[in-house]
């Protein structure tokens, strides 16, 4: 209730805000496209290749002139910042209007980056920037689903750290000891289970306080596999942390189609279990009995309760489960990429998992979303990066966490939790 | 661990019954919670604190079982052990002894690095060092004294309601405002180091305000918005310190800065070698300081207020706005203090080692210490000395000083489930605790 007060008190100033927020956000962003991208690119025209330089279907690369396409897209920003503050647009035109502006920005950049000497010619890869994206948002998609799950039935899930983290220390050393890679697999989804039974326990049964409980966890399990690694996995590298990893699958028939095929359909068997579970999650949580069932209990659990369903029984089964999918999200770090365990490498991504998630309202579709995004500019920093760009590495890893401040402050800003979302349920 | 059937034959055989005498010495963090029963002794009120687990005695209880899931780790994790136990049932004597072994050289390492070391003492009746003999507890200060302040830095936040995950960010920004006026400022040698350390708390209480001023203003979530700040931070620092003309060490490809002038290292104090830092010194005041401050002044009464419940503090008329950047930015200063403390009294230099890990420890400090200075002054001591005692372990055992994390972790794990330490141990009944006092979903 202290959140109702809070959030219906502060709501009305901030609306109005916001959209004056958005369109300034809108209008500076294409004054960046043509003012520092469109007037400072070099002559010539930035390629961009749409197959990959081992296609054997050849697919024409597009050629923009680096100046003018910036300067364009610049003032399609500016406009749009414009029409954003003088009319009040649908729901679906403001979100339509938000993308083009980043993707605007992004087309003006690789203009801009494409033309200078230091690229060589060489051309910005559609593809394998798009093969890139999806890669690194494996992980956080499946996070991000773990922590829909466990946060729509009402526990908060900040282990999706430590779940990636156990997750890829289990699925490596399983994988290298047995030498299996399923196993490898099904050990690492296990060992995020357990990290989310143990979530469960403390938090349902012990009614610890939940965001500590997560923070906590993430501690142990990093410490935890730091002490094993350095213990057992150093002395002992070829037996317990030399995994092989999955090669790419590619679907027969979907594969083939030029550009599309090989973005989303050749690829390691991790993808499509991501594809799976967004679909799952998706379908799971807004159109069957049980989802209806897991949203009661994360909106009102004693409503819930009352019509008898059983309210932590849920909240258990959810918590494992999503743990399970964060589990393969840390398994894919291993056994899905480099094969090899490294100290703390999941470096984070669970908690950018945990922003993907809040970052998309709770649900599965918009925390894919927001994932991807982490992921493009991911790739997109790692492909400055092979052309040398003359921007310092650190300031463009910057970007993403940047963003997402703007993000959460500007555009998304009060975003609302599922009303029981942490609050242990104990019946009166 | 979690399951509780394999909780009690590790646990009480030592701790549960002839543990009474660390909870009478046991410091006031207790004083708060439990009400001393009327007019019936000294005596009964003790034997009442540890049959109905009063925090004082949870907390104990808890760093007991945490250290006893250490050593079990510690004991199951060595190859020789391993070894031995692969024979359990040909000879189980050897097994046990093997594991015990490992065990004792472990903790009695971790001992001597943390808190004294006998042989010191046999060697000053030799003619040895007497200073010798403090060395390892002033170890255990220096190594405190960074995570007391950011211990203070989460506690402050939370009793205003606020959980603070940045203060990794702002004890980087702390570390960089005071590394740079510590070597490219010349000032006078007392004012050189007060400069820097202000400069310190102003670069993390900029960043804590920018946390507060947001919730603030737009409702972001201080959560995301710390945690998206420390990697923010985190590559900021990184890019200072790959360019020379910001923070690089000339002529280096190293990511390490220069060193502060010898006017703005803080000396340290207090007779022959193993002396306290004057770091240490200034975290103690900073932990009174922030004891007055919310014991004693109207904006601690509003910082508590609100943290406790914010529609009542609003209705009572304060502004809860204004109060959330107050206390970010106070406790991003505190966090920016540990920066500057740790660079000007420990590492004179700030690079990535220096960085270590104080913003998260931070947090499970304030934990420990129930958002209370001066239970954050104790957790950040015992923490301290397990890091301290953790290097010396390792170098005599070679047990990895990872372990120290993990029973960190299990401490605060323990001491925020007194419902599983009192079933661990059987004790009775359920007292008020103040752990849940700061318990927040993401919409309060």
């Amino acid at each position: 209730m202290t959140a109702l007060a809070t959030v219906t008190s502060a709501r009305r100033p901030i609306t109005v805000n916001r959209r004056y927020i958005a369109a300034g956000v809108f209008v500076l962003f294409g004054l960046v496209n043509i003012f520092l991208f469109g007037m400072f690119a070099h002559k010539g025209d930035a390629t961009f290749a749409l197959a990959l330089p081992t296609a054997s279907v050849h697919v024409p690369s597009i050629h923009a002139p680096a100046r003018l396409v910036p300067i364009i897209l610049g003032a399609i920003s500016i406009a749009l910042g414009i029409l954003r503050a003088t009319i009040d647009e649908p729901p679906w035109a403001k979100r339509l209007s938000i993308g083009l502006v980043l993707l605007f920005l992004v087309i003006g950049l690789l203009c801009w980056a494409d033309t200078g000497s230091w690229a060589n010619g060489i051309p910005v890869n559609v593809v394998s920037l798009l093969q890139g994206t999806l890669a690194a948002s494996i992980p956080l998609i499946l996070g991000a689903l773990a922590g829909c799950m466990g946060e729509r039935a009402g526990v908060i899930n900040i282990a999706i750290e430590g779940q990636l983290l156990l997750g890829a220390f289990t699925a490596a050393i399983v994988a290298s000891a047995v030498g299996v890679l399923w196993l490898g697999l099904i050990g690492g989804s296990l060992a995020g289970g357990l990290v989310g039974l143990v979530l469960a326990l403390f938090a349902i049964r012990w009614l610890v306080d939940q965001i500590i409980l997560g923070v906590v966890l993430n501690l142990l399990i990093s410490g935890l596999t730091g002490y094993l690694y350095d213990r057992l996995l150093v002395p002992d590298a070829n037996t317990y942390n030399n995994a092989s990893t999955f090669s790419a699958i590619k679907v027969p028939g979907l594969g083939d189609i030029p550009i599309i095929g090989p973005i989303f359909f050749d690829s390691t068997l991790f993808l499509y279990i991501t594809y799976a579970a967004i679909i799952a999650v998706q379908v799971g949580l807004f159109s069957t009995r049980w989802g209806l069932r897991v949203r009661a209990v994360g909106e009102h659990p004693t409503a819930a309760d009352t019509v008898g369903i059983k309210v932590n029984g849920i909240r258990y089964g959810n918590l494992i489960m999503g743990g399970m999918l964060a589990g393969i999200g840390g398994a894919y770090l291993t056994i899905g990429s480099v094969g090899t365990f490294s100290k703390d490498m999941s470096s984070g991504l669970g908690y950018i998992a945990l922003a993907a998630m809040i970052f998309g309202r709770w649900t599965p579709w918009g925390a894919t979303g927001a994932a991807l995004l982490f992921g493009f500019t991911e790739a997109l920093q790692s492909f400055m990066g092979s052309i040398t760009v003359p921007i310092s590495p650190f300031l463009l890893g910057m970007l993403p966490y940047v963003a997402t401040i703007i993000a959460v402050a500007g555009l998304v800003g009060r975003v609302r939790a599922p009303a029981a979302d942490g609050k242990p349920y104990v019946r009166a | 661990m979690s399951d509780k059937a394999s909780g009690p034959p590790a646990g009480p055989g030592p701790g549960a019954d002839p543990d009474p005498a660390p909870v009478s010495t046991q410091p006031p963090p207790a004083a708060e919670g439990s009400e001393p029963p009327k007019g019936q002794g000294l005596n009964h009120v003790i034997i009442d604190a540890v049959t109905h687990g009063s925090p004082a005695v949870t907390t104990t209880l808890a760093i007991l079982l945490a250290l006893v899931v250490g050593a079990l780790i510690i004991a199951f994790s060595d190859t020789q052990v391993l070894h031995e136990w692969s024979t359990f049932f040909s000879n189980p004597g050897a097994a046990i002894s093997a594991a015990w072994d490992s065990i004792a050289a472990a903790y009695s390492a971790l001992f001597e690095g943390a808190i004294f070391n006998p042989h010191t003492i046999a060697a000053a009746f030799h003619g040895g060092s007497v200073g010798a003999i403090f060395y390892p507890l002033s170890q255990t200060a220096s190594q405190a004294t960074p995570l007391i302040l950011t211990g203070l830095s989460v506690a402050l936040a939370f009793r205003a309601g606020l959980f603070n995950i940045g203060a990794a960010s702002q004890w980087i920004g702390g570390a960089i405002v005071a590394t740079y006026l510590g070597f490219a400022v010349s000032l006078p040698l007392v004012i050189h180091a007060i400069v820097c350390i202000i400069g310190g708390f102003a670069g993390g209480a900029a960043l804590g305000w920018l946390v507060g001023d947001l919730k603030a203003r737009t409702g972001a979530h201080e959560v995301i918005v710390t945690i998206m700040l420390n990697y923010v931070m985190y590559d900021f620092l990184s890019y200072l310190l790959g360019t020379p003309s910001a923070l690089q060490l000339p002529h280096q490809s190293n990511l390490i800065s220069p060193t502060i002038a010898s006017s703005a290292q803080l000396p340290h104090v207090g007779g022959p070698p193993p002396q306290v830092g004057v770091g240490f010194l200034v975290a103690l005041a900073a932990a009174g300081g922030m004891w007055w401050l919310l014991a004693r002044s109207t904006t601690g009464f509003q910082f508590r207020t609100v943290g406790a419940n914010p529609s009542a503090a609003r209705t009572a008329g304060m502004s809860v706005g204004r109060t959330w950047v107050l206390a970010m930015l106070l406790a991003g200063g505190l966090a920016g203090l540990s920066g500057a403390v740790t660079i000007q009294g420990t590492f004179y230099s700030l690079n990535f080692q220096s960085y270590g890990t104080y913003g998260i420890d931070g947090i499970t400090v304030a934990l420990l210490g129930r958002a209370r200075p001066l239970g954050v002054v104790l957790a950040a001591l015992l923490f301290g000395a397990l890091d301290a005692g953790s290097t010396v372990m390792q170098a005599a055992t070679s047990v990895p000083v990872d372990i120290t994390e993990v029973i960190e972790g299990l401490i605060v794990l323990f001491v925020a489930a007194p419902p599983l330490i009192r079933a661990v141990f059987r004790l009775r009944a359920a007292r008020e605790t103040g752990m849940e006092a700061v318990a927040k979903g993401w919409n309060g």
